[in-house]
């Protein structure tokens, strides 16, 4: 091998870049979100359910949330029809936070382990919450 | 057939985990044991061939330069095109890796009528080879989300740079765009420009496949047809932690995704795109052009027995006095 000092110097780099990702998770205490839906509005209901059926609303709350937004600003609509046929007040404080009332035990459990900040909260008021 | 092959291999590929994971749940197959497999095999690969590369001599000084050369001190040298110190070396090289100095060079050479030969600057391919490879690093670098628990500080840096337009929900990532449109440009002019489809092979189109079904699968969980991004991380932590875990219910484009990217890695050490090691082993970039200061010693060379003329005329005195050739030492 020519060269051998820079080969191995350029493969240890390359190896060191390869490693990173499993060397920073040593120790990393991975808490598996769970959010929780037992709010004062939520324990009321009879029967509990969100706007729509749970898996959708896991994986689509975003583009819902979009939806939501450019129906109420740009069209002047504020009545959701879900796909059940209720009708939900289009808005995010007053509908979704309404029952999601815990955002820090609910939306943020998810969005800290996905490391998601949602910018909404800049001009959208989050629900008041005892616990900090 | 040269744009066949590579179309069919890309689409049987995508059958297969679809078939895998729908009919035979072989999501660990798919999603722990070939990723794995396809690390180690980018890993090694890239070891070999470097390694590889590292025993072949260079048996002469070849930087191919472009610029003035170290000559007397009034001629001002052209420090980065034709680089005399290890120093210029590397700046030449980073100018190479990080911005593709010589694919910038690039010109294109037509007939007109005359017939006259004419030289044009040609910087298509160089612009959209730089979009595709920032976008792919970018992007990269953004998928690190997944894969810590305390994403660093610069994570969140590049990706809020890259959604600044703050379009939709989830936000829209300026480099999705760019990637996709940069391979399409690579992949059309493949197909449009009749030399350059003359030239390609197979294995010109096959990673570009690959890759445009990459960028494709991802812009599709993301905007689209969403996945349980949830589950996605706790899949990927795992691997992560060596501790791997199958969450129910990702949904099937989640495999194709990961799938194709294993294939893109497990082939990466043994086609052209191993070309990321390459360039720093190219000698024509990664040499001084001091052949005027230090002797290149080819390492090719080896002990030659050498007949000196003393030697021969050790063995011919005798001779040569004799027929009145002047001798050296008599
Ligand atoms: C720049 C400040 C700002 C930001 C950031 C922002 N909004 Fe809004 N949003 C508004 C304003 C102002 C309205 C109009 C309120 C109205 O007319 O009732 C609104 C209305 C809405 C509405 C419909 C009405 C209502 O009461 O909720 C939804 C839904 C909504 N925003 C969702 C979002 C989401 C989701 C985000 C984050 C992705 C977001 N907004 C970020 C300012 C903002
Ligand atoms: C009427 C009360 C109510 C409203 C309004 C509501 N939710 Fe829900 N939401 C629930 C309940 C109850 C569940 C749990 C459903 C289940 O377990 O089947 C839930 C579940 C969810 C989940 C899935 C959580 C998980 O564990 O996977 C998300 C995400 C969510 N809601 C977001 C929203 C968003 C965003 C809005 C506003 C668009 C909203 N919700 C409005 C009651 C509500
Ligand atoms: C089941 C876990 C979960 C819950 C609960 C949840 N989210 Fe999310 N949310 C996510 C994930 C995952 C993403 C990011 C998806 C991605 O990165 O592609 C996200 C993204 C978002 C985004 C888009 C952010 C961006 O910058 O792209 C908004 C807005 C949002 N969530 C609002 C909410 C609100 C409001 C709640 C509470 C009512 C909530 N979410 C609860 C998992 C969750």
């Amino acid at each position: 091998m020519y060269d051998s000092g820079k080969i191995i110097a350029g493969l240890l780099v390359f190896v060191s870049i390869i490693a990173f990702p499993f060397v920073y998770n040593i120790g990393a205490d991975i808490v598996k979100p769970e959010p929780k839906i037992d709010t004062p509005v939520i324990q009321q209901m009879a029967v509990k359910q969100c706007v729509e059926p749970k898996e959708f609303m896991r994986a689509e709350h975003m583009q819902l949330l979009n939806k939501w937004r450019d129906s109420a600003v740009r069209d002047g609509n504020r009545v959701y029809v879900g796909s059940r046929g209720d009708h939900y007040n289009i808005s995010l404080q007053n509908t979704c936070m309404h029952c999601h009332s815990n955002k820090k035990e609910f939306c943020d459990s998810c969005h800290n382990y996905m490391a998601v900040k949602p910018y909404c909260w800049d001009c959208h008021i989050a629900p008041k919450e005892n616990s900090l | 057939m040269k744009i066949l092959f590579p179309f069919v291999a890309v689409m049987t590929l995508i059958i297969v985990v679809v078939a895998g994971v729908q009919f035979a749940n072989l999501q660990f197959l798919f999603g722990v044991i070939i990723p794995y497999a396809a690390l180690v095999t980018f890993t090694a690969g890239i070891i070999y061939r470097v390694i590889k590369w590292a025993g072949s001599p260079v048996p002469f000084c070849i930087p191919t330069t472009c610029g003035q050369q170290k000559s007397m001190p009034w001629i001002k040298q052209s420090k980065l095109e034709n680089p005399s110190s290890s120093l210029w070396v590397i700046g030449r090289m980073a100018l190479e890796v990080f911005f593709f100095r010589s694919l910038f060079r690039n010109i294109k050479t037509e007939m007109r009528e005359g017939p006259k030969v004419v030289y044009g600057s040609d910087k298509w391919l160089w612009m959209s080879g730089l979009a595709f490879h920032w976008s792919f690093l970018i992007i990269l670098l953004r998928h690190f989300r997944f894969f810590s628990v305390k994403v660093p500080y610069l994570i969140h840096v590049i990706e809020s740079l890259d959604s600044f337009l703050q379009i939709g929900a989830p936000l829209f990532y300026m480099t999705d765009a760019v990637i996709l449109a940069a391979v399409t440009y690579l992949f059309i002019r493949r197909i449009a420009l009749p030399q350059i489809k003359y030239i390609s092979l197979a294995a010109d189109y096959f990673p570009l496949l690959l890759i445009l079904g990459i960028a494709c699968t991802g812009v599709m969980m993301r905007y689209f047809t969403k996945v349980d991004v949830v589950g996605v991380k706790q899949l990927a932590m795992g691997l992560m932690t060596f501790n791997p875990v199958i969450p129910n219910g990702i949904g099937v484009l989640l495999y194709i995704h990961l799938f194709l990217i294993s294939v893109l890695f497990a082939y990466f050490p043994f086609s052209k795109l191993v070309h990321m090691a390459g360039v720093f082993l190219s000698p024509t970039r990664n040499m001084a052009n001091n052949s005027r200061m230090v002797r290149h010693i080819n390492p090719w060379n080896y002990p030659v027995h050498v007949h000196t003329y003393e030697e021969y005329e050790n063995d011919f005195r005798e001779k040569m006095k004799m027929v009145e050739i002047p001798v050296d030492k008599e």
